[in-house]
C-alpha cells in the first residue's frame, strides 16, 4: 500500500512539466481549445509536431513503430500532467484509434504507408463507424463495400464523424458480406476522403457548434489494397480498438483542474453579496463532486498499477469511463449554475464576457457538448451491460 | 506504487478471514448475540492467541507494532462476517487513545492487558444532548484535592455491557462546547458512583448509558495533560474512521456478492432476474459503488502512510477521511438497501442474513458521525476562506 513514485519517475515528471511548460505557450492555448477556432487545425498539428520532435506523440505505441518505449508508469504521468497542466489531448482518430489498428493487423505496406505520417500529422483521420441505423448496436450497420476487382465499391452513411471537415482519410466499418451472425461480414476499410463520390454534410450541435458530420458514398472506389486484414474480419479488428478506446477515460487530471477552475470562479461569483463559494447548499453539491474524483482518482491509479505489474486493463475499464464521464459532466453543470442566466447571451452585440461573467459562454458550451461524453465511445449503458456480463458474471 | 497488503498484513487478513468463514456463520452469530454475554469470550481468547488483538500496538508493550493499514485489513474481513466481538471499540477505538496517550504508567498498566484478552474497552464520549460533536461536553470533572470528581451522563457508549474499562470524556474547564477544556479518564467499570446499564443496539452489538455520579479519579488516570483530550481524539480519528470505513467496506463487498448471486438462481417470469436489464445496471452501480469506497479507503491508507513518513501534510489526510466516511455513508446506504430490494420479500426477514448486514451498515454510518456530517467538515477544510 504505497503510492510514491521511484526517483527516476520523479525525475521523469519533472522533464514532462518543463517540457510542457516551456514549449506549450502562448496563443495555441486558447486555439487549441475552441475547435470553432478558424485555424484550430493548424493550431493542433504545430503542437502535435512539437510533441512528435520531441519524441512524444506516440506513447503508447509500440517502441518499433515510434512508440516512447515509456513504462506503463511513464504513460501514466505524462496523462497526468497533461490533464494537470490544460493542455487538450492529441486528436485520437489516428494517432490513438486507427493506428493500433495498423500495426497490429495492417500488411507491412500499409505500415510504411500510413504510419509516418500519422506520427508527423500530416494526414488528419476521421472514425466511420456509426450510422442512422446503427448507434449503440454498431453491427447493425449497412454502408456496403461490393468486391469488383481491384476495388471496393462503397456505399452508404456514415453519421456523428468528428472534424470530418478536416479529415485526409477516414477507417470505416463496412458490410462486405451477410454472414451468419451480423458481426460476420464486416471489414475494415481506409478511405481517402479526397475520392469522388464522398460527401461531408455538417451537422450542428446543441452547443451551436459544428464538428460533427454525416458522411455520404456514393459509388465510392477504394482500392482493395486498403482492406485491413482480412475480408470480412473488421468486427474483431475493431473490437480490439474499442477496448484501445476504453482505457484511460476516466480523465480525472483533466477533471481536477476543471474542478480547481469551477472553486475559483465560485469566489468570484457572487449571490446576495456573498461569494458562492461560501454557499452551504453549493459546497454540498461541489464536495459532491470532489470527493468522487478523489475515489476515482484512486481507482484510475488501481488499474494503472495492476497494469504496470503486467495485467491487462480488465472490465474496470469501463467504469473508469462511466464515472469519469459523471463527474465531467457534474462539474459542466455546476460551471453552468455559476453561470447562472448570464450564460445564456450568445456572442453578439452584448456576449457574456461583457455582461461580466467572461466563463459564461464556455460554461454554456461546455454543458451543452459535454452530454456526448455518456454517449460516445460505448455509451454509459453499453458500458454497464458489459460490467454486468463481464465481471458481475450475470 | 502498490495497493498490495504486505506478505504479513495477507497472513493476518488470511487468517481472520478464515475464521469467518469456517467458524462464524450466520446462526453461530445469531447464538452469541443471543447468550448472557452478546460476545464470545471464547472468541475474543482466541483473537488473543492469534495475536489480532496486538496488531496496531507497539512493540514495547507486546504488540505487532502495526499501522492503519493492518487495522483495514483486519476490520475488512471482520465486516465479512458482521463479527459482534467489540474489535473496533477496544482494539481501534480505545486501544488508539491509549496508544496516542502520553501516560507511560497507564499504557504500560493497560495495553498489554489488551492484547492478552482481559480487557475489554471502550470510548465513553457521547451524550444525551452532544450527538457528533465530541467537544459537546457537559460531563464534569471537578478538581479534588489530588484529583477530579466526575459527573454526568454518557450515553449509547459502545461495547459498554461488556467492557471492564473506559476512557471518559470530561470537562475539566471551559464551557460546554469549548474545544479546550475536554480531559479524557481511564475509569474502571467497577468504580464506585458508575453505574452501567446496558442495552443491544440494532447490529446485535452491546451499548450502555453510564451515570457518573461522584466519581474519583487520580491525576495517573489522565490520558494527557488536562483540558488537552480533543487534540489526542483528533489524533486517533483518522484510524478510528478507517477501521470502521473498512469494516463497512467487507459488508459492502458482501452484499453486493450475495445480491448478485441471489440474481442468478431466483427464477421470476421464467428466467432469473439477473437476466433483467433493469436489475443487472443497479447491481452495476453498486458494484462501482463499493469500488469507488474501496479506492477512497486506500487513498486514506497511503495518505496515513505519508502523512507518518512527513510527506502529506494533516490537512490532506483530514479531508480524505471525512471524503471517506462521506462515501460510505453515501454508498452503503445505496448498497443496503438495493441488496434488500433486489432480494424481494425474503430480503425483509430477520431469517435472512441481509438484513443483518444493513443494520450493522447503518450503525457505522451513524458512529462517529454520519455522512451529512463529514462532507460538513470536508467542506470546511475545503472550501473556507
Amino acid at each position: 500500500m504505497d503510492i510514491k513514485f521511484s526517483a527516476e519517475d520523479v525525475a521523469f515528471r519533472n522533464e514532462v512539466r518543463e517540457f510542457f511548460a516551456a514549449e506549450y505557450i502562448g496563443e495555441a492555448t486558447t486555439r487549441l481549445g475552441d475547435s470553432q477556432s478558424t485555424d484550430y487545425k493548424s493550431a493542433i498539428v504545430g503542437w502535435q509536431k512539437k510533441l512528435h520532435a520531441k519524441g512524444w506523440i506516440a506513447p503508447g505505441w509500440p517502441k518499433e513503430y515510434g512508440g516512447t518505449g515509456w513504462t506503463s508508469t511513464q504513460k501514466f504521468i505524462y496523462e497526468t500532467e497533461r490533464g494537470l497542466a490544460g493542455i487538450p489531448d492529441v486528436v485520437p482518430f489516428g494517432l490513438k484509434m486507427v493506428a493500433p489498428v495498423i500495426y497490429t493487423f495492417g500488411s507491412e505496406e500499409q505500415k510504411a504507408r500510413f504510419l509516418p505520417r500519422i506520427l508527423n500529422s500530416d494526414d488528419w483521420w476521421c472514425q466511420g463507424y456509426s450510422e442512422p441505423g446503427a448507434g449503440s448496436d454498431l453491427a447493425a450497420l449497412s454502408t456496403s463495400a461490393d468486391y469488383a476487382g481491384d476495388n471496393y465499391i462503397v456505399n452508404g452513411r456514415k453519421i456523428w464523424t468528428t472534424f470530418a471537415q478536416y479529415a485526409d482519410w477516414i477507417f470505416c466499418l463496412v458490410r462486405t458480406s451477410k454472414g451468419i451472425r451480423r458481426q460476420e461480414g464486416i471489414s475494415f476499410l481506409l478511405i481517402d476522403m479526397n475520392t469522388p463520390g464522398i460527401t461531408v454534410k455538417p451537422i450542428v450541435t446543441i452547443d451551436g457548434k459544428h464538428s460533427l458530420n454525416e458522411v455520404l458514398f456514393e459509388d465510392v472506389a477504394v482500392p482493395t489494397e486498403n482492406l485491413i486484414g482480412e475480408q470480412d474480419k473488421g468486427w474483431t479488428y475493431a473490437k480490439a480498438l474499442l477496448a484501445h478506446e476504453r482505457t484511460g477515460m476516466a480523465e480525472v487530471a483533466d477533471s481536477k483542474r476543471m474542478l480547481e477552475g469551477l472553486k475559483q470562479r465560485a469566489t468570484t461569483e457572487i449571490n446576495g453579496g456573498k461569494p458562492m463559494i461560501e454557499d452551504p447548499v453549493f459546497q454540498m453539491r461541489m464536495s459532491d463532486i470532489e470527493m468522487e474524483l478523489m475515489a476515482l482518482e484512486y481507482t484510475e491509479l488501481r488499474v494503472f498499477a495492476s497494469m504496470a505489474a503486467g495485467g491487462m486493463p480488465g472490465p474496470e475499464s469501463s467504469l473508469l469511463k462511466i464515472k469519469g464521464t459523471e463527474i465531467s459532466q457534474a462539474i459542466h453543470e455546476l460551471q453552468l449554475q455559476l453561470a447562472a442566466n448570464y450564460g445564456g447571451a450568445l456572442a453578439g452585440d452584448l456576449s457574456s464576457d461583457e455582461l461580466g461573467h467572461d466563463f459564461a459562454a464556455e460554461a454554456r458550451g461546455k454543458y451543452m457538448y459535454g452530454r456526448a461524453a455518456t454517449i460516445y465511445g460505448g455509451s454509459n449503458e453499453v458500458q454497464r451491460n458489459v460490467i454486468a456480463k463481464a465481471v458481475l458474471g450475470l | 506504487m502498490n495497493f498490495e497488503f504486505s506478505e504479513e498484513q495477507t497472513m493476518i487478513k488470511d487468517s481472520v478471514s478464515r475464521f469467518v468463514r469456517e467458524q462464524y456463520d450466520f446462526d453461530t452469530r445469531r447464538g452469541i448475540i443471543e447468550s448472557d454475554d452478546g460476545i464470545s469470550r471464547e472468541f475474543w481468547t482466541m483473537f488473543a492467541e492469534l495475536g489480532w488483538l496486538s496488531v496496531p500496538f507497539a512493540e514495547e508493550y507486546g504488540g505487532f507494532g502495526g499501522n492503519v493499514v493492518d487495522i483495514a485489513a483486519v476490520m475488512e474481513e471482520m465486516g465479512k462476517g458482521i463479527v459482534v466481538e467489540p474489535y473496533a471499540s477496544t482494539v481501534v477505538v480505545f486501544g488508539g487513545l491509549l496508544s496516542a496517550s502520553t501516560n507511560a504508567a497507564l499504557k504500560e498498566q493497560v495495553i498489554p492487558s489488551i492484547i492478552e484478552g482481559n480487557c475489554l474497552g471502550s470510548f465513553a464520549y457521547m451524550e444525551p444532548q452532544s450527538r457528533y460533536e465530541m467537544s459537546d461536553v457537559s460531563t464534569t470533572a471537578t478538581a479534588s484535592g489530588d484529583g477530579y470528581t466526575l459527573n454526568g451522563v454518557k450515553t449509547v457508549v459502545a461495547n459498554g455491557g461488556t467492557a471492564n474499562k473506559f476512557v471518559v470524556s470530561a470537562r475539566t474547564s471551559g464551557e460546554q462546547f469549548d474545544h479546550s477544556g475536554v480531559s479524557l479518564f481511564l475509569v474502571d467499570a467497577t468504580a464506585p458512583g458508575v453505574d452501567v446499564k446496558a442495552y443491544k443496539m440494532m447490529d446485535g452489538q452491546s451499548a450502555a448509558t453510564l451515570t457518573l455520579t461522584d466519581v474519583a479519579v487520580d491525576q495517573g488516570q489522565l490520558l494527557n495533560a488536562a483540558g488537552g483530550g480533543m487534540g489526542l481524539i483528533e489524533q486517533v480519528m483518522p484510524q478510528i474512521l478507517i477501521g470502521l470505513s473498512a469494516e463497512a467496506l467487507g459488508i459492502m463487498a458482501t452484499l453486493n456478492t450475495l445480491t448478485v448471486e441471489y440474481s442468478k438462481t431466483r427464477q421470476q417470469f421464467g428466467a432469473p432476474i439477473g437476466s433483467f436489464q433493469v436489475l443487472q445496471h443497479r447491481m452495476v452501480d453498486t458494484f462501482m459503488g463499493c469500488e469507488q469506497t474501496k479506492s477512497m479507503l486506500y487513498r486514506g491508507l497511503c495518505e496515513s502512510k505519508s502523512v507518518a513518513e512527513g510527506e502529506t501534510d494533516a490537512v490532506a489526510l483530514a479531508k480524505t477521511v471525512h471524503a471517506l466516511k462521506a462515501t460510505v455513508a453515501r454508498y452503503g446506504k445505496i448498497i443496503g438497501e438495493e441488496a434488500i430490494q433486489l432480494h424481494g420479500g425474503i430480503g425483509m426477514t430477520d431469517e435472512l442474513n441481509i438484513g443483518h448486514y444493513v443494520k450493522r451498515l447503518m450503525m457505522i454510518n451513524t458512529s462517529y458521525g454520519d455522512g451529512d456530517f463529514h462532507q460538513k467538515a470536508f467542506n470546511q477544510l475545503s472550501y473556507s476562506a
